[in-house]
């Protein structure tokens, strides 16, 4: 079978446009977090990492769009612009675009801007696809919280499939009132800066970006920090629809599943890019299930002090910012931790450190009882 | 490698009616969903009190894959479900709220992939789940996601198709793919028996 690989990408964040720009804001543990007081959205303030509005507008104009597009289109406009030019390839009938989201155009519901069809998320398939004159329907992935790094599997299943060469996956969602009142009714956002695993962790943030990458059969042309995905799983906990599991089931199965895939051990998977939400619930379910798969030394962080919940992208996201992690043979600091706060043992990485490393294990969980573990190994 | 799969059963839930393989097990002439579906639940005698919680999308889903797996040992059966309506019928009811106060036993619901939760709890399936939004019925991206995970030993069977309701309208058709079955696994066939009603 044929190697799948992950090359070119982008961030669109609230650090810059690029993805270097956020690569070197992580390395300087600079947080995007910022205490945002917009009634519109919430009540109080919150702390949340959101992508200028004058800085995007000036970059979606660069495009010469010829018609009106949503702020979460042009989010998704820009990072894929940047993706495709970076990746060079001609859009033909072999190429694919997976969006991945959890709740696409959901702001304009409450406005009078955009028809309703937009909040269909076809629709909004529909305007990035023709955007760029994708010749294929746009797959569009809506599942929950592992739905970024979900894509990825999902991409690699259709090329391995022989449907497509090369699929450009595109993430995102926005920081909308529709998402904060529904996390803040289930008193699961912090009111400061997150701290995933720590023992005084209060809840999430949520934040916003767009992120993108080229997914490929093709070792020509890769990205530097390109990576081949070497086994890939999604499990579901078949407990709960709102909680995790106690036990860690869905995530540790899906995390064997990888590593047989991968043909690895425990012992190869140099770092942990963990989902680390930090709510009390989701980050006891994780240390209990990276235990159980016996990762309990493996150094592992949650960028989630960075970016904060990025829902739709974040498992994309947390990706390429893993592969650059590789590309530099550094382990990125897990951003807000203070002190061990899960009743299993983690090797939390608490310093941003240079170590020779060449494969990590990304992992997600979700609502819905959804879980998804990829793992992931330098080119070459 | 074996790469040829068989649609073992199918299940509709649209216009009014529940039928399995084609023949109706259930059908009432109301055109309230919520009447129809409470109806379909009591008939097929499912004894399962978490079915009254779920919103109309998750209950539509619940007993199209109830119907089909309810005599079904495997466990290990992936789910890759489709729609295009995503869960906007509970999004409209969750910004509603927002006039008043967002209650989390709504919110939960506004992803569609909770009806794949729901159907896994009931039948205790820790294996894969996949929630796919389209245009229209496209049975080209179901089968060549199936026939991925039937390939690589990541599920022994696979519970696909589409489930979609959308301001009172619903439609759901849900089939089983595995080893062994009635109809080949292919687009024409899964197209065909999409058009069965």
């Amino acid at each position: 079978m044929h190697n799948t690989y992950l090359s070119h990408n982008n961030i669109v964040s609230a650090y810059g446009f690029e993805t270097s720009t956020a690569i070197d804001q992580i390395s300087n543990e600079v947080s995007g977090l910022k205490l945002v007081d917009d009634h519109s959205i919430l009540p109080n303030p919150f702390y949340s990492s959101c992508i200028d509005h004058h800085l995007l507008e000036e970059r979606y104009q660069q495009l010469n769009p010829q018609e009106k597009h949503t702020r979460l289109e042009k989010m998704f406009l820009v990072s894929l612009a940047d993706t495709i030019s970076k990746a060079n390839i001609a859009i033909t009938d072999r190429v694919g675009l997976i969006i991945s989201t959890t709740k696409g155009n959901i702001d304009i519901l409450n406005t009078t801007e955009f028809s309703e069809d937009r909040t269909y998320l076809s629709e909004l398939g529909k305007k990035i696809a023709s955007f760029f004159s994708f010749k294929n329907d746009t797959i569009v992935l809506s599942n929950a919280c592992v739905s970024g790094v979900l894509a990825i599997a999902v991409a690699k299943r259709f090329i391995s499939q022989q449907l497509y060469d090369h699929v450009f996956i595109v993430g995102g969602d926005l920081v909308s009132e529709f998402i904060l009142s529904g996390f803040n009714s289930f008193q699961a956002l912090s009111a400061e800066p997150c701290r995933p695993y720590c023992k005084t962790r209060t809840g999430i943030n949520i934040g916003e970006v767009a992120t993108s990458i080229l997914v490929t059969n093709d070792q020509s042309n890769l990205a530097k920090e390109a990576v081949s995905v070497l086994g890939e799983s999604s499990c579901n906990d078949a407990n709960h629809i709102s909680g995790p599991s106690r036990t860690g089931e869905g995530l540790h199965r899906s995390i064997e599943i990888a590593k047989k895939q991968a043909h690895l051990t425990a012992k190869d998977i140099d770092f942990i890019s963990a989902h680390g939400t930090a709510t009390q619930f989701n980050d006891e379910m994780e240390a209990i299930a990276f235990n159980r798969s016996g990762l309990e030394k493996t150094p592992i962080n949650s960028l989630k002090g960075y970016f904060g919940h990025t829902l739709g992208a974040s498992g994309l996201l947390e990706t390429i910012i893993g592969m650059h992690s590789l590309h530099q043979n550094t382990l990125f600091k897990s951003l807000g931790f203070q002190e061990l706060g899960v009743s299993k043992p983690l090797n939390i990485i608490e310093n941003t450190q240079k170590l020779a490393i060449k494969t990590f294990l990304k992992t997600a969980s979700g609502f819905g009882g959804c879980n998804t573990a990829a793992i992931f190994q330098k080119v070459g | 490698m074996n790469n040829t799969f068989y649609i073992q059963r199918y299940a509709h839930i649209s216009d009014h009616e529940v039928s399995l393989n084609g023949e109706t097990l259930y059908e009432n002439t109301t055109d309230d969903f919520s009447e129809f579906i409470k109806g379909a639940y009591q008939h097929l005698q499912i004894d399962y009190s978490k079915f009254f919680k779920m919103d109309n999308l998750s209950k539509l889903a619940f007993i199209a894959a109830d119907v089909l797996l309810e005599n079904e040992s495997e466990n290990n059966i992936g789910l890759v479900f489709s729609n295009k309506a995503s869960s906007l019928d509970t999004d409209r009811k969750h910004q509603e709220s927002l006039q008043t106060y967002a209650s989390p036993a709504v919110f939960v619901y506004t992803l569609p992939n909770i009806c794949l939760g729901e159907i896994s709890i009931k039948h205790k399936l820790y294996s894969e789940n996949g929630f796919f939004i389209f245009d229209k019925f496209n049975a080209q991206a179901l089968h060549t996601y199936a026939n991925s995970l039937l390939q690589e030993d990541k599920a022994e069977k696979m519970l696909c198709g589409w489930v979609d309701f959308d301001n009172g309208n619903y439609d759901a058709f849900l089939y089983v793919v595995a080893k062994k079955g009635t109809f080949v696994h292919s687009t024409t066939e899964i197209n065909r028996l999409y058009q069965i009603k």
